[in-house]
């Protein structure tokens, strides 16, 4: 090979440069015909009206301007509320995941019996995760009476008697303010969807913990800290890189099944004008609901990441 | 001066003396052993609790599902049977493998194989012959087996291009990647959909066909590629530089370290992702339904069941619908499960393993 690279009268740099994007040629090609050019044409069909030619094959685009986000702004009257509710939900999801997800790996970092197996059963939900088996996992849950997560709240008090509202009542009562009373009834409320969103970002938590070196404990004992200043000073800084990863894929994660995400879909893929005679896709339409929505998730996730990796602590 | 009271204390003495007893060293020391104890007591207790019920939440589905898809409907209607089926039945699930076509023409060879005067025979004829009719169970196995196998070769590949050769630019370029990880697809699906309709301004149309999400993985953008492609790069990066370093001194090329020389070193690695891959393949629905909506997957069939159900035997009760549905989804789950059964252990350790760690 050396002498090969003799004759063609490459350098050792010329070398490592061809043979690093002969490696990643396919991705070169993908990227760019897959991902980039797909990801412009979308911004461009947004601002069309794109006709399928049923009988000569091929389609055709007609500039309409702004006309589609106008519609889907002033005109639809689902998709702004969605929009925001997606992303409220989002940032409601998104530190529970989390919060419970580091509170789980904690508990499962000790050592005690059967914690491969409890292990092996936490990420069992990314082994079935799938929107084809979602609903009915739901329903099943219902019938199973898992608790308060999924029984709706008058069922709930009829046969268990547990009694949401009173708890709500007594929060409140206590001088609580509402919206927190609020938040931690739907917080009870996900408790399901939570757990089953968590998998593998309790895992990755997981090793993360594992990964801070014991020394570090015994130091800080011996110097007089306590387990909670240990907490606070060692193991959040530690995991802090681990956070931010977990909060970007949760976000991404959290997204991806929204319901402006469905509506986007649903908008581009069915034929939304069968009933006023017009049969087609509306591709235009579908395509702005994606930009929008995707321009909303980009920004969620650089205004949070940013925010998060000013606190990001790394060790090496 | 020295007024500790140093004596030791036996129960019999604690009893004379309770006073002598609170005020030496032993008390403090048994005291201090007994709170450390019950201390760990109660916090064992409230861990027990919290991850018992953490399981059963999980748990809790999929043991509902098993024993619905067997249970009679008298069994479900019996308010005073939970769980546990007091009347076994297979006739649901075999309405469910009939209707979701499970086994497809294995079905008839599964029956052929004993034959009445007992010799064995597997009818490959037939088998080869209706290749095309292979059921959901195989259709799916071979499908994510295939597109796992696909993403090994081709993100070991990227990875490895990312973890070993400096140029300029090469930062940038894995920036990329990461923006391929974090921007959903479903923000350019339209255009995805629409270039493989009519790929590229011609005329062939690729949907419905393995070749749209073939040519996606091969390229490296295919379902969670650029996940895989950071696993490798991790991985290739944490190996030594000496054992390439001695193939290249060895004369080796590039290629040739890599296929011969990197990728059996990376075994952890291929693990993962084959497995992750294999899941995830199987689950998907976007993919499968957006780029090939026709090709008969398990999820495909298992969405239209309940429908196909509720039309063929005009049963619009929920009841029986979901009796159907259960069965459905336990059959769509099975092999998943079972796989995760003996391999969990790769799963669990992969994930910790794959770099993304540190």
């Amino acid at each position: 090979m050396k002498a090969k690279a003799g004759r063609k009268g490459l350098t050792l740099r010329n070398r490592e440069l061809v043979w690093g994007l002969i490696f990643i040629s396919p991705w070169l090609i993908g990227v760019i015909f897959f991902f980039l050019f797909n990801l412009i044409q979308s911004v461009v069909f947004s601002f069309n009206n794109l006709i399928i030619d049923q009988v000569h094959g091929g389609f055709d685009l007609h500039w309409v301007g702004l006309r589609h986000y106008h519609d889907i702004f002033f005109i639809d009257g689902n998709f702004v509320r969605e929009l925001f509710e997606s992303v409220g939900f989002m940032l409601l999801n998104v530190p529970l995941i989390i919060f419970f997800s580091l509170f789980m790996a904690i508990l499962l970092n000790r050592a005690f019996m059967g914690r491969g197996l409890v292990r092996a059963i936490f990420f069992l939900p990314v082994i079935m995760a799938t929107s084809a088996i979602e609903g009915s996992l739901e329903l099943i849950m219902g019938i199973v009476m898992g608790g308060v997560s999924s029984v709706p709240d008058d069922v709930m008090r009829a046969q268990q008697g547990f009694d949401a509202q009173s708890i709500a009542m007594m929060l409140s009562q206590f001088g609580i303010p509402m919206q927190v009373v609020e938040y931690i009834i739907e917080a009870i409320a996900m408790l399901h969807s939570v757990i089953r969103a968590g998998g593998v970002q309790i895992l990755i938590f997981l090793a993360a913990l594992q990964a801070i070196p014991p020394s570090m404990y015994e130091v800080a004992q011996i110097e007089g800290a306590t387990g909670y200043e240990a907490f606070w000073k060692i193991t959040i800084p530690m995991v802090s890189p681990l956070i931010l990863t977990n909060v970007i894929y949760t976000i991404v994660d959290t997204f991806v099944q929204s319901d402006v995400v469905a509506t986007a879909r649903a908008t581009a893929f069915q034929n939304v004008y069968v009933l006023e005679g017009v049969r087609g896709f509306d591709f235009g339409r579908g395509s702005a609901m994606a930009v929008v929505s995707s321009l909303l998730a980009c920004l969620v996730l650089m205004v949070v990441g940013w925010a998060i990796s000013k606190y990001v602590f790394y060790y090496n | 001066m020295e007024n500790v009271n140093r004596r030791k204390y036996g129960f019999s003495d604690i009893i004379r003396d309770p006073r002598g007893w609170r005020e030496s060293p032993s008390f403090d020391s048994t005291m201090h052993k007994w709170t450390g104890k019950i201390r760990d007591f109660i916090v064992g207790v409230c861990i027990a609790i919290i991850v018992i019920g953490v399981c059963y939440v999980i748990l809790g589905p999929i043991f509902g599902i098993v024993s619905r898809a067997i249970m009679t409907r008298e069994d479900v209607i019996n308010p005073l049977i939970f769980l546990i089926p007091q009347n076994f039945t297979t006739a649901s699930l075999n309405y469910a493998i009939t209707h979701m076509n499970y086994f497809g023409v294995f079905r008839d060879i599964f029956v052929g194989l004993f034959s009445a005067d007992g010799t064995f025979s597997f009818d490959y004829v037939l088998a080869l012959r209706e290749f095309s009719n292979w059921g959901a169970l195989f259709g799916t196995l071979i499908f994510a087996g295939f597109f796992s196998l696909l993403h090994v070769m081709v993100c070991s590949m990227i990875g490895y291009g990312f973890a070993r050769f400096k140029y300029p630019g090469v930062n940038a370029l894995f920036a990329l990647v990461i923006i391929t990880i974090v921007v959903p697809v479903h923000s350019y699906m339209v255009p995805m959909f629409i270039n493989f309709r009519f790929f590229f301004g011609t005329d062939i149309n690729l949907i419905n066909s393995w070749w749209a999400l073939g040519l996606l993985t091969a390229t490296g953008v295919g379902l969670r590629s650029g996940l895989y492609i950071y696993i490798f790069r991790q991985f290739f990066r944490g190996l030594p530089k000496e054992i390439e370093e001695a193939a290249f001194i060895d004369g080796a090329g590039p290629f040739y370290t890599y296929i011969k020389v990197m990728m059996p070193n990376a075994v952890p690695a291929i693990i993962t992702v084959l497995l992750f891959a294999f899941v995830w393949h199987y689950n998907d629905t976007f993919y499968t339904s957006l780029l090939m909506p026709q090709v008969n997957m398990m999820s495909t069939y298992l969405m239209a069941l309940v429908d196909t159900y509720a039309t063929a035997e005009r049963d619009f009760n929920p009841l029986g619908q979901q009796m159907v549905l259960f069965a459905g989804v336990l059959l769509a789950i099975a092999p998943i499960l079972t796989l995760y059964m003996f391999l969990q252990r790769y799963f669990v350790e992969g994930l910790e393993r794959s770099g993304i760690v540190g």
